[in-house]
């Protein structure tokens, strides 16, 4: 297992199309990376670019210290795990696995026993004499698991590995990855994995770290819990979470502790102290829909919104009201509700002062994070 | 509820609308099924014929007018198959053989190359030579008959098996490269992909990933050539000018030309028999051909 390096890479096509432009990524030896963002986010061009699948038109890609960009897949120490599971259609499950072994001139006895760790680990063992088109989905991606596993590669790559799978197997197999991720560690074998997805639930139950891409740039590389706590801007903020997080174009202002106000609506919030500086003027508010409080109609410190939309989601009701030409939505526990609101109806709705964050409208930078933040959102947390 | 208990079982006295319905899909099929029968058999029926003529008296074939022979002999195929000339017409069938098998292999071969480069490979000039290879596909083969004689005149292969081989040897065939290259098209790449990152070289991609998906459309190709070259008379015609050599759709115009009076009878025989390969390669591949040339044979 080694380490892997992007060192400034860029990727431009034929056509003058710049797809990747000079990402630097350090994943450290044994940990789970995950790369997500909308589609077309260059995730999955990084990630062939890793593999050698495509070429790198600047920069260096290093695996274990050693610059791979001239070398051929088969030489970079690298096993790749494909969204359509890519199996050999015309070859039994036994030899799928045992292709990459066999190309290596492997011994027939090291290969033999080899598939039979591997299937063990995977429970394929009785699917070895079948072909491709004889498996399900779920089982095809084992195999494709088990095809790369088996060559104890450095670094392993997964392409949208579940994005073929319906939304059950897609969650026992996430279990199984990560379960065979933390086993592997634990046998003094860790694997480095790069894994790409476009499902946040994916990069957020997986993922040692995330890497957030948008249009060939790396947006924030952070643990899960930072990316949700502290997004380093408005793009990060509004693509974890669920439902997504309230972006609204909004007025700051000093009135002993910061005013916001809001299409003529203002509050004051104790919750920014220390974070924002001296700022004032339009900025970007952002306050996610669980951190976003549903009181009574002119409780204190709450806008005043009409009820728009109510989503009864079983657990939680999704409620989406408008202030003034903004909208929010507002994640409210099924049991808190009050049941005889309606559409069209007046609610309060009181940001939680220290979840609220605020981003620059013309860079989308946060410009609410500070050492401090982070402590008040800890003890917060702790309450 | 003993009314009912009829009910689901299939057993239930037709309704008036269901009598009504069958009656209808009856004769309907029927008039459908006599079209079909009436065309097949005017399509079929030449060859019918033939096979019936090659049973009869050189006599009766013209007096007659039904294919079934009213005294059967094999008389037309013992004579036949000596031949007017110093060999059988076995020997005529090895000369085909000895044409067409390099023939077939070569094809193969090379255009299995020639398409793998063009379907998957980006280089220069690519673009100009794919619309070369279209456009051979689009002339016509009698407007290179002339230079290629010249060329092969010069060369000095006259009267030999290598103006019939080379050419296909080297992806000459625009049409099977063409196929190839579209069935190519419609398989994923994530296959060739992954056995890239398992290790395999360009080569070895093409022989273990590539071809065995390819089998469909490659044994297509077999048929196709096999076929054509078979029935192939100007070829040979305008290369093979020794007797010896002669395949037999050169065999069978032989036989016309040297008797005065024409035996018919021999020569429909032999034609029933140099048929015959054809047909049953045909028919044993039927299969993988249909497969083949409804190109997209492999499924997600």
């Amino acid at each position: 297992m080694a380490e892997l390096q992007l060192r400034a890479i860029e990727k431009t096509y034929g056509n003058g199309y710049k797809a990747v432009h000079g990402i630097n990524l350090d994943v450290a030896e044994g940990e789970f990376m995950v790369l997500v963002g909308p589609s077309g986010c260059a995730k999955s061009t990084t990630l062939r670019m890793i593999a050698g699948l495509e070429t790198i038109t600047r920069g260096e890609v290093r695996i274990g210290n050693q610059v791979v960009n001239d070398l051929v897949p088969g030489k970079r120490g690298i096993a790749m795990v494909f969204q359509n599971y890519a199996l050999y259609p015309h070859m039994k499950v036994r030899r799928n696995l045992s292709f990459g072994l066999k190309l290596k001139r492997y011994a027939a006895d090291k290969i033999e026993s080899s598939t039979q760790e591997v299937s063990g680990i995977l429970e394929i063992e009785e699917l070895l004499e079948r072909l491709p088109k004889e498996l399900s989905g779920g089982q095809a991606q084992r195999v494709a698991l088990g095809r790369a596993l088996i060559k104890q590669p450095e670094v392993f790559l997964f392409d949208e590995p579940l994005s073929n799978l319906d939304a059950k197997l897609r969650a026992s197999m996430r279990v199984r990855i990560t379960d065979l991720h933390k086993r592997l560690r634990k046998e003094g074998r860790p694997a480095t994995v790069v894994y790409v997805t476009h499902d946040q639930v994916e990069a957020m139950t997986m993922g040692d770290r995330i890497c957030v891409m948008k249009d060939g740039h790396i947006m924030q590389v952070a643990d899960p819990v930072t990316l949700y706590e502290r997004p380093a801007n408005a793009f990060v903020a509004g693509f974890i979470g669920m439902p997504e997080m309230n972006l609204v174009p909004a007025m700051v202002s000093r009135d002993g502790s910061a005013r916001i106000t809001i299409d003529g609506q203002s509050i004051l919030t104790d919750g920014l102290e220390g974070r924002i500086g001296g700022t004032t003027g339009p900025v970007t508010l952002g306050i996610r829909p669980q951190h976003l409080e549903v009181v009574e109609t002119g409780a204190e410190n709450a806008f005043t919104g009409e009820i728009t939309n109510l989503e009864f989601m079983g657990h939680e009701v999704n409620l989406h009201a408008s202030v003034g030409s903004a909208t929010f939505v507002a994640v409210v526990p099924s049991e808190l509700f009050d049941r005889t609101l309606e559409r069209g109806d007046s609610v309060g709705l009181r940001p939680l002062g220290p979840r609220i964050h605020l981003f620059d409208v013309e860079s989308g930078e946060n410009i609410s994070l500070s050492p401090q933040a982070n402590d008040t959102i800890r003890e917060e947390t702790k309450k | 509820m003993d009314n009912l208990s009829h009910i689901g079982t299939g057993l239930e006295p037709k309704t008036e609308l269901e009598l009504k319905l069958r009656r209808k899909t009856r004769i309907s099929a029927a008039f459908r099924y006599t079209v079909l029968a009436v065309v097949g058999l005017m399509m079929i029926y030449p060859l019918i014929w033939m096979i019936g003529a090659s049973f009869k008296t050189n006599a009766e074939m013209f007096s007659s007018p039904s294919f079934w022979p009213k005294e059967a002999t094999v008389q037309g195929y013992i004579d036949g198959w000596k031949t007017s000339t110093p060999y059988t017409f076995g020997h005529f069938f090895l000369n085909s053989l000895w044409i067409i098998i390099p023939k077939v292999i070569g094809t193969a071969v090379s255009c299995t190359l020639v398409a793998y480069g063009f379907a998957r490979f980006e280089f220069p000039g690519k673009k100009i030579l794919f619309a070369t290879v279209i456009a051979t596909l689009l002339l016509p083969n009698v407007v290179t008959r002339i230079p290629q004689y010249l060329l092969f005149r010069d060369i000095g292969w006259l009267d030999s098996f290598l103006p019939l081989w080379v050419p296909s040897a080297l992806a000459g065939d625009a049409f099977f490269v063409f196929m190839v290259i579209q069935f190519l098209r419609a398989i994923p790449r994530d296959m060739e992909e992954a056995a890239r990152v398992d290790g395999a070289t360009t080569l070895q991609t093409l022989i273990y990933i590539v071809v065995p998906m390819l089998m469909p459309a490659l044994i297509s190709v077999c048929l196709f050539q096999f076929m054509w070259t078979m029935n192939d008379f100007l070829g040979p015609l305008i290369y093979i000018s020794s007797v010896e050599k002669y395949p037999v759709s050169l065999a069978l115009k032989l036989s016309i030309d040297t008797t005065e009076a024409f035996a018919w009878n021999q020569i429909l025989a032999m034609s029933v028999l140099t048929l015959a390969p054809s047909l049953t390669v045909f028919f044993l591949a039927q299969k993988y051909f249909i497969e083949g040339i409804s190109t997209g044979g492999v499924k997600g």
